[in-house]
Parts: structure tokens; C-alpha cells; sequence
């Protein structure tokens, strides 16, 4: 979310699967859209048949997508930004770009400081690297004239820095102080720094990095790029084939800088589409189960970036421009609806009983942690690592090392099953009688068992109502969490310790109802919108909120889901008009197409007819169209800022990404990514080639390989003993680890059984007969598959020879009706620098025909591939 | 008077999700009908049959880099929803002996369950291989158009998930003329593979399952020309007619011959 | 009595209703009085749990016992269709191998024990309760720190947007936990 974040104001998808229909050229990439989001892909089919849309798909492999597109590229896994960059670059080489949008609406004409150092002049790195603490100090990174914030490590650097924070996008501070060369001749403005960047990516550098013919490139190319102006659009559609990359920020990095360029952002049948793969994925880092922000983007204090006053956390994260000027609003209204009365201004609202991020401690982190037995309880909801996560077999190890774990499902999955079931147990490295973890298993509620909302991959909130109650013992995780927290506050009760303030505090006071005392879910809704503490009354959204403690909001970006008792709008159904308003709520203030401005021209006029959206309606002096506009209502296109203008009145009327300080797209993002302003081409950690670009920066230097026994890597560039690129992904039959899939017989028929994709020639090298067993190794574990021996895998010429991929798809385990390997016992526990993701879509492995041995001899075989050379 | 309905199944939007297989069978309670890896692309359920009413083929052809499956040229990976046809003369229903099989007011051919015997006639009757017995009780089952839900006025299971409304359900006079503008659509824009396969022309005269195709049907085990053994009726009646006349011929030939001496 | 069982034999049907016998005449009673499995029953109007389409979803029910779901046509995000995933909805919430009844681990055991809900509540709580008291920090060089390291939660991208509420609400504000993550990356 960083990369759409940082580009455009807020991590969340630009666009609607339905405004896809609007598009003339839609580029798929990192996703099998079709596979994983079968529904969502018939506006993308109706694009092609009502608008001659093309489709182009760029992908490994050819999949159900890419039968569904008029262009196949494949590429070698881990290559994307080289053939993104060479996009950008085949833009700006021949002058392609959207010049008015380019020039209004973006940083291009923003000048760079002169002691700005690019990968280009460095060899890999941009300036501002330290090399003993592995780690970039991004000053000269800001625009020339821009004052840095005098802060201990700038926003978003700290050693701990989680990377959601910068969804917000606008933490940089007083962007708005900068130069500008319109005319963008100036040598060190974005767009020529951006040009000569990008210039090496030419078509024959994708020729010999990612394996597609130059001619190929050009050809498809000039489908997408000529699709762009005032009367044509594209979009971009992306899903972890980009994102589980060791630069997967960077990756979504270019896509940005492409539709920026061309155009194409906040316009109808335009944007970048993020397509999530859980039911409420975008929810879960809108409402946060994550450990680096609270609600709404808030970032969590860091116990040594943030000092311990909230006037300074303020300070720091509060922009003197553009949106997040109402920063104060947001935190002390969070503060106000979890500490309730006790939340006073002489304690900072409770600011001090929140918790301090000291340390990474997201998943892999804490996990790590975990084998190390340095963590004693775990709460598991929802999720299936002992499958799902990377080095599964770490992950299932590790849970070992607790004292106690609660799971939360509606299956025994194989993180509930890790002790008495699985590789370990086989292969004799756990034994339950030596695993000293308790484990509480509690049946959890299916969604229509209970009222509740998801937030879909557009940002659409919607509720889901209950139509029974749940069988046995199944409750929902609203009640489970509810009930746990009545307990541990009756615990805290008397007890008046510091360190139960704020347990004390937390306003917990929610309704129930029903046989099982479920809490109401409307008083839980009511707070996300937020409330007035005077009277209890709903907001009617977050333009009511205040900073004086007046207000209460769970979470700002949601205020107006609820804005009086009786109009629950995520559960309104009755949709109207193009978007479909009326139907459920979009955050935030139910826009549907982000940066909408964006779609009419800086005088306030639609770019052309065919491509008009939200537009200024002189006779009204408002904003009006087809969407709720992402903008100030009633500011006039002309309408220029007074000096010393803070917040939103300090964007002018033609400034449409308002989230930014600087109300512009960011081609060029002067601060809140770790691992660089402009995206380059890093190889995976694993890579089959060397770095063509960077030879002396193979990989993305600021990530993290995580490094250990356990959790081994082969070596890079080129491996003998893994000389296979490997490549993961999920199929339309089953979901994620499969514990809602594996377990039904009507899905389990479709794909019974674990398989691995091979090319035909491979298979001929390998002796590998299709349909029969074949192994597949890494130095973190070795798994078998039957193989699939299809001609959808293309051998590529990489670097002068070929390169072999291997295709799995990762749902199987070793419980429900349907069994097979673990896929992750492959991957490595790694983290892309910004948002800690691993990398899962481009390693090393070795393939070899027939079984596994099995039991013990597995580690046995696995300890012989990592000594003798294949 | 209630309309008679059809389905078009346009496989040149198919995405090959099996979302109409799944669908069928929940809304159905047909079991799983086993969970063997087949290895046959991406298809492990096989055929249609009596617990798989609608099946999803894969046909891969191999891609050719730059050009997507949707390409002009190439049809690389093709993937077509197969069902019953609901023929206009239909094998299995003039084959039941108990009056099982009976065709529905939406045109529809429908086995009644709790009539069917198990006697499997319509098995070998059915000119597409879509009947199927279920070996534990032996009655023969397949699709039955939904035929609850149509008489509510609701669209079958199928049709009704279709993602990318590659399964159309309808009138089936309006379903035709969609057919061939959506042939000649393709045609102009260069699929000139594209075609519709409703055998009117043939012995079963015409389906209520129409499909749009590229290439040769048999990719998708339709046959080009499907015939009900109905269709030899009039020619068997015939034989047996001469067959008979001749024996009675010859009877009395040896009968008068045998008098004369 | 007799006319009525009469009027059920389909010979007498065809004679007097006419037809060739392949028609209504030959429908028994059960398909004569065939109505789809869900007519009547009550509706929910709820969101498919799979991807994050989010597709409308009809969840017919009566009696509370859940009858079929399928897809919303009103939705403007998914027109009535689902996926194969979504169609299998209600096999997800209805089939066999679902776990009805908590289940006990103790330490070293090889099987699972039988609880009830409400002493696993107790005993979780006091399991919580007693982690934190050990491993809490609220101090660290003079400052706040108001934390512990010894807990974590993982998941949440499949759970309800309240219930990920309650457990940051929880959990970070209320316990001092940190370590808290789910599926969400980028």
C-alpha cells in the first residue's frame, strides 16, 4: 500500500473493478485476475466486448488470464520493474506523456535538491546509503527548498518503521515550499532526473532480463501507451505477483510513475486497480490488525521516532498542507473512543497508555522471535500460517516454543493440527509428548452466522447480515473478543497500577443481546463513525471531528458509514447511477474513483466527453458528475491559495491528489519509502542472473533476507544446486491454505491434488513424465508434486540461456479432504524494507523426477542437495 | 403459457472457473464425485455424468508468445461449459419404458427420480453420453434445467453464478438471435473460427443447450452430427415390415409349392 | 376417492388430458408439485468470505437452518454471479468436518480434550492475564513504553471490520500488545 500511498495520497486501490468497463487497454500484471477474481473479471471481458478494450497480460505464465487476453508476454519472475521501467521509459524517450496532466497535476515540474544522487550516477544505490546500518537517510532525497523535519529519524525511518504509516502518503512535511520549472528543461527537475533515470530500461534490456523479444515489447508497448489522452484510458490491475517481491513497493512504484505519466489516474476506466485476496484484507489495515498503526493510518508511536508528548507526535505527523493538517483530529479522537472519559487534555487524551513500538514486530518478526522461544502466547484468527505463511515449516516448529496458543476456526486447520499432525511429526523433529504448548481450539462463526462488515479490494464497506445463529460452540470474534476483554477489565478493576490505566480506561461498556450474549454490533459501528461526547449524537463524518476531545472516532477514514442511528449506510442496497452509489459506502465519503478531480482539466472541464466524470459546474460553483468528488465541494478551479495557508486551503483549486502536501501526483516521492525515491531494478534474493542493471547491487539493498539456519538461502546469482526459478500462486478452485476450500468436497474435486507446472522441455531434461511425482527442493525444505507437464510454461533466453520456471500453487497441507505438501516450506522468510512482505514469486529451487523419500530420509535428501551440486 | 427456454453457452467468455459445476451441485446436493488428480489440464472432474451435470473442458493448444488466448490467431487454452442438451427429439426420452423421462413445459427434458426404475435405456440412448446411472442406486440421472427453479420464474443454478455470463439462460428464439449476432460479431472482428453449434440439421433437431465455439466441435466431444436411435426407427419398422412380408412370401411359396406337388 | 387415484395414472392422463405421453400427462405428483428448495424461506442479504470482490450473496434460511446461498443480483459489484468458491458457500458453513465444540490441548498430551466455552474463556483469560503480568514494561529510560512483547495475534484480513476493531481496541489499547499482524502487506 506504501507504493500507491506515497504516489497518490492513500494505499488504497485508485479504481472500482467496475470502472474497468470504461477502459480502452487494460495491463494485468502480477495477478491471474481471472483465476483470482473470477467475478471481478467480467467487467474486464465487458470492457474487451463492448469497447474493444485490449487486454494484455503479462505474467510467468499463461494462464486462465492470459487465454482471456489478447497479448501474452511472460516474463522471468522477479524482472517486472525492469519491463515497467522500460515502459516509463518508452513514454518519456518519445515524448508520450499526458503533458497538461503531467504538468498540473504531478511533481514532474518539482527541482530536486542538488546533492540528490540517483542509482545512475551510484551504481545501485541513491545517496543518503549508510552502510553500517544497512539503511538510507533520505534527506537528500527532498525537493530543493523543502525544510527537513527536525526530527531524531524522519518519519517513517525508524529502525522499527513499519511501512503502513505511509499509506498516508503525506507525512513529508512542508512539501509545499519548492521550485518549479513548468517548461520541466530544468535538469534537476522530476521528470528529466525521472527521464535519465529510467534510460537504461530500454526494450533490449527486457530482451535479456525478463525474456521478451524487443519486438514484442515495442508491439505491446504502443497498445497500452497509445491508449492514454484525453479521450482514451488504461488501467493496471495488480495482486501479490507484485506485491511478495523483495521490492514489491517499487514494483507498484512504476506502475504509478506509468499512469501518471500517461494520465491515467483519477479518470474514468483509468487507475490502478489493487485486487486483494481476503474478504476484508483492505478492512484489516483500515481498521488495523497490524502492529506499526491504528485506525485510519494513524501511525503508532515508535518509542524512539516519537517523543512521548502528544503535542510533538503531532507535530511530527501532522502536515502544515493538504489533508493530513487535520492530523490532531484523527488521533485524539481515537484516543477519546477507546479511554472515554478518563481521556482528558492534562493526560494527553491517554496518549501515554498506548504502547510503544520498539522493534519489527510484524509477523515474521515476532514469529522468529517465536522459534527463538522468546514469546510465551499467541492468538491465531482467521489465518492458516502453518500453511499460508513462509517457511512453513519454521512457522509450524515455532508454535512448539509457546506456552499457550488459541486458533480461532472453523476447521481444525493445520496451525490448530501442528503438534499432532504433519512433516515434523513424520519426520520425527517434533514429538507430542515433548511439546509443552496449550492449545485452546474455539469453533469460530461463519459470515452468515453473524452481522458484520467486510471492506472489499475498491475500498466498498459492506454488511453482512446474520441469518442464523451459530451451531454449538461457534462464535463470532466480536464476541470472543468482548468477552475476553469483560474478564481481563474485571482483573484490572482494583488495580491501580500504570500500567492498567489505560485496560481501566478502555470503554468497554457495549450492549448485548441474544441466548449467547452477543455484543451489539451497531454501538461497536457507532464508534468507528465517531460521536459527539457531549450527547452521544453520531457524526455525520470526519469533517465533524475536532481535536479539543470533543469527538469520539474509532477510525476517521470510516466517519460517515453511520451518520445517524437509523442510516447504516454500509448496509444500504440500493444502488444508482454508474457507480452504483446507494449500495453500500466507500471510504472515504463514499467516493468511488479516487482523485477524481483528476478527470476534468485544470479549468475544471471534462478532458473530452467520452471520459467525463466529475467536473465544475459554473452555475452551481460546485463540483458535480458521476462520482462524489475526491475534492473540496464548492473550491473553484481558479481558486489559488493565500500565502501561509494551512491544511486544505493551502491546494489550489486544480491540485487533485489532496492527501499530499503538495495536492500533486508523486512521480518522484520525496519521502516515506525506505528503499528509495524512484523504483530500480533489484533481483529476487534469489535469482538464476546477476543484476544487468546494478551489477554490484544485486539485490534491494534496504530488504531483509532474515537470514539463519532455519531459514537458509542458496546462493546469488545462480545456484547449480537450484537452478529452477520458482514461482508461487493460488488457483480459482481453492483459497489461500485452504482451510476454507480443501475442506469441501465440491471445490476439493476440482484440484485433489498438489501439482507442479512444468515446461515440456524441462520435463524432457528431467526425465519427468506428466502426471507422475516430482520433488521440488530449496534449501528451506523439500516437498513432491505430480508434475503438469504443459506447454503454458515457456522455457525464456535470459542472459544468453535459458531459464527454467516451475509453477505451484500453494493450497495444500496435510489436513481436510484433500491433501498435499506445503508449498511454503519452499520459501523463505524475507522482508521487502517497507511493508515486511516476503518474497514468494521469484526464488531457487531444484526439481527432480519422482517421490520424496519420506520420514526422516526427506531431511536426509534435502541435506544431500545442499552438499552436492545438482 | 410458459416460455421455452434454452441456455447459450458462449465459450469464447468461458474463464474456465467451474463456478457452473460448483453452483449445480450445491444447488442440486449432488456429492463429489471423487478426488483424483487426472492430470488432464486443469479438469479433474472428467465428464458430464450423474454427479457432474455441468463440466467444464480444457482444451490446451499451447500458447504462442505475444498473442493471448483471446488472440485472433490462437485460441491457446479453450475452456467450455458442457451440459445437457435438452434435445428437441431427445433419445433418452423416447427410450424410457416407464415414462420417467418427461419433457417440461419449458422444453426441457426432465427424469422424474422417483419414477425411474434404473432400467438405463435412455443410457445408450442419449446421443451425447450425458445420461449416467448411479451405481449405487441405480437410477439414471442428469441435468434437469433447473426445473424447480424455472417454475418460479428463477434462472438455473448455473447460469444464475456464470461469472462472465458465459452461460446465458433464456427464451430460446431470443437466445438464437443473440447466437448468431454474437457469431457475426466475432466474424467481423476476425475470430473466424467462431461458430454456433445447435444441430438442427441432425436427428435430435435442435438443442435447448446452444453453444458459440471456436473451431471443431469435437474439441469439446460434441459431435459434429449426433444422432438418436429414434432416427432409425422408421428404416428398422421398415425392415422388419419387408423382413416379415418375405417370410410370409417364403412360408407361402413352400406352402403352395409343397400343395403343387 | 377413486377418480382421484385414477387421475394419477398417467395412462388415464393421457387419455383424457391427451398428449403423447412424454408431457405433463406422465409427471408424477412429487414433480407436479416441484418447488425450488428455498421457496418461502426467509433471505439474508450478506457478502461473500472468499476473495475481496466482495459479491452479494442471498443466504435463504427458515426456521433457523440455513437452506442455500447464492448470489445477489442486485449487487452492482457482482450482478448476481459468484465463483466457484462463493457458490460453495454454503457447504463452507454446513459441512461435516466443521468443529462445533472447543478442544483442549494440555501440554505434552496426544489428544485433544473436551471444554466448555466457558472455562476456556476463564482459562484464556487468566493465561493472558498472567503473560502480561510478567512481561509487562512500562517503563524504558524514564519514558512510557506501556508494552509487552510476550503475546501476539496474527489474522484478520478474513475477519469482520468490527471484529479487527475490538482487537486493536483490545489488545494494543487496553493490553499493551504490539506484536499484532495479519494477511495485509501492500
Amino acid at each position: 500500500m506504501p507504493g500507491l500511498g506515497t504516489s497518490f495520497g492513500r494505499g488504497g486501490s485508485t479504481t472500482a473493478p467496475q470502472d474497468l468497463a470504461n477502459s480502452d487497454a487494460i495491463l494485468i500484471m502480477g495477478s491471474s485476475m481471472a483465476e483470482n477474481h473470477p467475478v471481478g473479471f467480467q467487467w474486464v471481458i465487458e470492457a474487451r466486448e463492448k469497447n474493444g478494450a485490449k487486454v494484455i497480460h503479462v505474467d510467468p505464465r499463461f494462464t486462465r488470464t492470459s487465454a482471456m487476453a489478447d497479448y501474452w508476454l511472460p516474463l522471468r519472475a522477479g524482472s517486472d520493474i525492469v519491463f515497467l521501467g522500460a515502459l516509463v521509459n518508452y513514454v518519456l524517450q518519445g515524448e508520450r506523456d499526458f503533458r497538461e496532466y503531467v504538468v498540473h497535476y504531478t511533481n514532474a515540474s518539482t527541482i530536486l535538491r542538488e546533492d540528490f544522487r540517483d542509482t545512475e550516477d551510484l551504481g545501485g544505490l541513491f545517496s543518503g546509503w549508510d552502510k553500517e546500518k544497512q539503511k538510507y537517510d533520505p534527506e537528500s532525497w527532498l525537493y530543493e527548498g523543502s525544510p527537513a523535519k527536525n526530527t531524531a529519524s524522519p518519519a517513517g525511518h525508524a529502525d522499527a518503521g513499519g511501512g503502513h504509516g505511509k499509506d498516508r502518503g503525506g507525512e513529508a512535511g512542508e512539501m509545499s515550499k519548492r521550485r518549479q520549472d513548468k517548461t520541466l528543461q530544468h535538469p534537476r527537475c522530476v521528470y528529466q532526473v525521472v527521464k535519465k533515470h529510467f534510460s537504461r530500461y530500454t526494450p533490449e534490456m527486457v530482451e535479456r532480463t525478463c525474456g521478451i523479444t524487443k519486438e514484442k515489447f515495442l508491439e505491446i508497448a504502443e497498445v497500452f501507451v497509445s491508449n492514454a489522452g484525453p479521450e482514451r484510458t488504461g488501467a493496471i490491475c495488480y495482486a501479490v505477483g507484485w506485491t511478495q517481491h523483495s521490492d514489491g513497493v517499487q514494483i507498484i512504484r512504476t506502475a504509478a510513475i506509468l499512469q501518471l505519466l500517461l494520465g491515467n489516474v483519477g479518470r474514468p476506466g483509468g487507475g490502478i486497480m489493487a485486487l486483494r485476496g481476503h474478504a476484508s484484507i483492505q478492512g484489516s489495515t483500515d481498521v488495523p490488525t497490524l502492529y506499526d498503526i491504528l485506525p485510519g493510518y494513524i501511525p503508532m508511536p515508535f518509542f524512539e521516532a516519537d517523543s512521548h508528548k502528544l503535542k510533538d507526535y503531532i507535530k511530527k505527523h501532522r502536515a502544515s498542507t493538504g489533508w493530513w493538517h487535520n492530523f490532531d483530529k484523527y488521533i485524539v479522537s481515537i484516543l477519546k473512543a477507546w479511554y472515554g472519559e478518563a481521556a482528558a487534555e492534562d493526560n494527553d487524551w491517554g496518549f501515554n497508555w498506548l504502547p510503544r513500538v520498539t522493534g519489527d514486530h510484524s509477523h515474521f518478526g515476532y514469529w522468529l522471535d517465536m522459534a527463538d522461544a522468546k514469546l510465551e502466547g499467541l492468538f491465531v484468527m482467521g489465518q492458516n500460517p502453518a500453511v499460508g505463511a513462509a517457511n512453513s515449516r519454521l512457522e509450524r516448529k515455532a508454535m512448539a516454543q509457546l506456552k499457550w496458543l488459541v486458533v480461532r476456526e472453523m476447521v481444525e486447520t493445520e496451525t490448530a493440527a501442528f503438534w499432532h499432525d504433519g512433516p515434523e511429526i513424520e519426520r520425527g523433529e517434533l514429538r507430542p509428548e515433548d511439546i509443552g504448548t496449550e492449545i485452546f481450539f474455539l469453533p469460530a462463526a461463519g459470515h452468515a452466522e453473524k452481522d458484520g462488515s467486510f471492506t472489499n479490494t475498491q475500498r466498498l464497506i459492506q454488511f453482512h447480515q446474520q441469518a442464523v445463529d451459530p451451531p454449538g460452540d461457534c462464535r463470532s470474534e466480536l464476541w470472543f473478543m468482548y468477552h475476553l476483554g469483560r474478564r481481563l477489565k474485571a482483573k484490572a478493576a482494583d488495580d491501580r497500577r500504570p500500567r492498567n490505566t489505560g485496560l481501566r480506561a478502555l470503554t468497554w461498556d457495549y450492549g448485548t443481546h441474544g441466548q449467547h450474549a452477543e455484543p451489539n454490533i451497531r454501538e461497536v459501528l457507532r464508534e468507528i463513525n465517531g460521536y459527539t461526547v457531549g450527547d452521544g449524537k453520531h457524526v455525520a463524518g470526519y469533517r465533524d471531528l475536532a481535536a479539543d476531545g470533543s469527538t469520539a472516532c474509532g477510525c476517521w477514514i470510516y466517519s460517515g458509514i453511520f451518520p445517524t442511528p437509523d442510516d447504516l449506510k454500509i448496509e444500504q442496497r440500493k444502488p444508482n447511477g454508474r457507480y452504483g452509489h446507494g449500495w453500500a459506502y466507500a471510504w472515504p465519503s463514499d467516493r468511488r474513483i479516487l482523485y477524481n478531480r483528476a478527470s476534468a482539466r485544470p479549468d475544471g472541464k471534462p478532458w473530452s466527453e467520452r471520459k467525463a466524470l466529475v467536473w465544475w459546474d459554473e452555475n452551481e460553483k460546485k463540483w458535480t458528475g458521476h462520482d462524489t468528488p475526491d475534492f473540496t465541494p464548492d473550491k473553484a478551479p481558479d481558486y489559488r491559495p493565500k500565502k501561509n495557508a494551512k491544511g486544505d486551503d493551502a491546494l489550489g483549486g486544480d491540485k487533485p491528489f489532496i492527501m499530499h502536501s503538495d495536492g500533486e501526483g508523486w512521480i518522484y516521492v520525496p519521502s516515506g519509502l525506505k528503499d528509495g525515491p524512484l523504483p530500480a531494478h533489484y533481483e529476487p534474493f534469489e535469482s538464476p542472473v546477476a543484476n544487468a542493471l546494478y551489477p554490484e547491487h544485486g539485490e534491494n539493498p534496504a530488504a531483509q533476507k532474515k537470514e539463519r539456519p532455519d531459514n537458509a538461502y542458496a546462493f546469488s546469482p545462480g545456484d547449480a544446486r537450484f537452478p529452477y526459478v520458482l514461482t508461487t500462486y493460488r488457483l480459482t478452485e481453492h483459497h489461500t491454505a485452504g482451510g476454507m476450500s480443501r475442506t469441501l468436497s465440491h471445490l476439493a474435486e476440482l484440484q485433489p491434488e498438489l501439482f507442479c507446472e512444468i515446461s515440456p522441455q524441462l520435463a524432457q531434461e528431467l526425465s519427468i513424465e506428466h502426471g507422475a511425482w516430482a520433488t521440488i527442493s530449496t534449501p528451506r525444505g523439500i516437498i513432491e508434486a505430480r508434475a503438469l507437464v504443459t506447454s503454458r510454461m515457456l522455457p525464456l533466453a535470459i542472459e544468453g540461456r535459458w531459464v527454467h520456471q516451475v509453477g505451484l500453487p500453494y493450497h495444500w497441507g496435510f489436513r481436510g479432504l484433500v491433501k498435499g505438501d506445503v508449498v511454503n516450506d519452499l520459501i523463505a522468510i524475507s522482508e521487502e524494507p517497507n511493508v515486511r512482505i516476503m518474497e514468494t514469486k521469484g526464488l531457487l529451487c531444484n526439481v527432480r523426477a519422482g517421490r520424496r523419500p519420506g520420514g526422516k530420509g526427506d531431511l536426509q535428501q534435502l541435506k544431500k542437495e545442499m552438499n552436492h551440486p545438482a | 403459457m410458459s416460455p421455452v427456454t434454452a441456455f447459450l453457452t458462449d465459450s469464447t467468455i468461458c474463464i474456465g472457473c467451474k463456478a457452473c459445476e460448483v453452483a449445480c451441485k450445491e444447488w442440486n446436493g449432488i456429492k463429489a464425485d471423487g478426488l483424483e488428480f487426472s492430470g488432464f489440464s486443469y479438469d479433474n472432474t472428467g465428464a458430464v455424468g450423474h454427479s457432474t451435470w455441468r463440466h467444464v473442458k480444457f482444451v490446451e493448444q499451447g500458447p504462442v508468445i505475444g498473442l493471448g488466448g483471446n488472440a485472433l490467431e490462437f485460441p491457446a487454452w479453450g475452456f467450455s461449459s458442457d451440459v445437457c442438451k435438452h434435445c428437441e427429439v431427445a433419445g433418452c426420452l423416447e427410450a424410457c419404458p416407464t415414462g420417467s423421462i418427461v419433457r417440461t413445459e419449458f422444453g426441457g427434458v426432465y427424469i422424474q427420480p422417483d419414477v425411474c426404475n434404473g432400467c438405463a435405456y435412455c443410457v445408450v440412448a442419449c446421443p451425447f453420453g450425458v445420461v449416467e446411472r448411479n451405481q449405487s442406486d441405480g437410477r439414471a440421472f442428469k441435468c434437469t434445467f433447473c426445473y424447480d427453479r424455472q417454475k418460479v420464474g428463477l434462472t438455473p443454478a448455473c447460469a444464475t453464478a456464470c461469472p462472465t455470463e458465459s452461460i446465458k439462460f433464456g427464451e430460446i428464439s431470443e437466445l438464437r438471435e443473440t447466437a448468431q449476432a454474437r457469431v457475426e460479431a466475432l466474424h467481423e472482428r476476425g475470430v473466424e473460427d467462431a461458430r454456433i453449434y445447435d444441430p438442427r440439421d441432425s436427428s435430435v433437431g435442435g438443442t435447448h443447450s446452444i453453444f458459440i465455439l471456436r473451431g471443431d466441435p469435437r474439441t469439446y466431444n460434441l459431435p459434429p452430427q449426433p444422432r438418436v436411435p429414434g432416427e432409425y426407427m422408421s428404416a428398422g419398422w421398415t425392415s422388419a415390415a419387408i423382413a416379415a412380408g418375405a417370410m410370409l412370401a417364403g412360408a407361402l411359396i413352400a406352402f403352395l409349392g409343397d400343395s403343387r406337388r | 376417492m377413486l377418480k382421484d387415484l385414477l387421475s394419477r395414472w398417467p395412462v388415464y392422463r393421457q387419455m383424457t388430458e391427451g398428449g403423447d405421453g412424454t408431457g405433463p400427462e406422465a409427471m408424477s405428483d412429487a414433480t407436479r408439485n416441484l418447488l425450488p428448495k428455498h421457496y418461502g424461506a426467509d433471505i439474508a442479504r450478506s457478502v461473500c468470505p472468499y476473495c475481496a470482490v466482495g459479491c452479494g450473496q442471498l443466504v435463504f434460511h427458515k426456521n433457523n437452518q440455513l437452506i442455500s446461498i447464492e448470489g445477489d443480483p442486485e449487487s452492482p459489484i457482482s450482478r448476481g454471479r459468484l465463483c466457484p468458491k462463493g457458490a460453495d458457500s454454503f457447504e463452507l458453513l454446513t459441512h461435516p468436518g466443521r468443529e462445533l465444540k472447543v478442544k483442549y490441548r494440555r501440554p505434552y498430551s496426544k489428544v485433544w480434550e473436551a471444554l466448555d466455552l466457558e472455562t476456556a474463556m476463564d482459562m484464556i483469560a487468566d493465561r493472558v492475564w498472567e503473560v502480561r503480568e510478567a512481561s509487562f514494561q512500562e517503563n524504558k529510560d524514564g519514558e512510557s513504553l506501556m508494552q509487552t512483547l510476550a503475546m501476539a495475534h496474527l489474522g484478520g484480513a478474513t475477519l469482520d471490520i468490527e471484529e479487527n476493531y475490538l482487537i486493536k481496541k483490545l489488545f494494543t489499547g487496553g493490553l499493551g500488545m504490539v506484536c499484532l499482524s495479519n494477511q495485509a502487506r501492500i
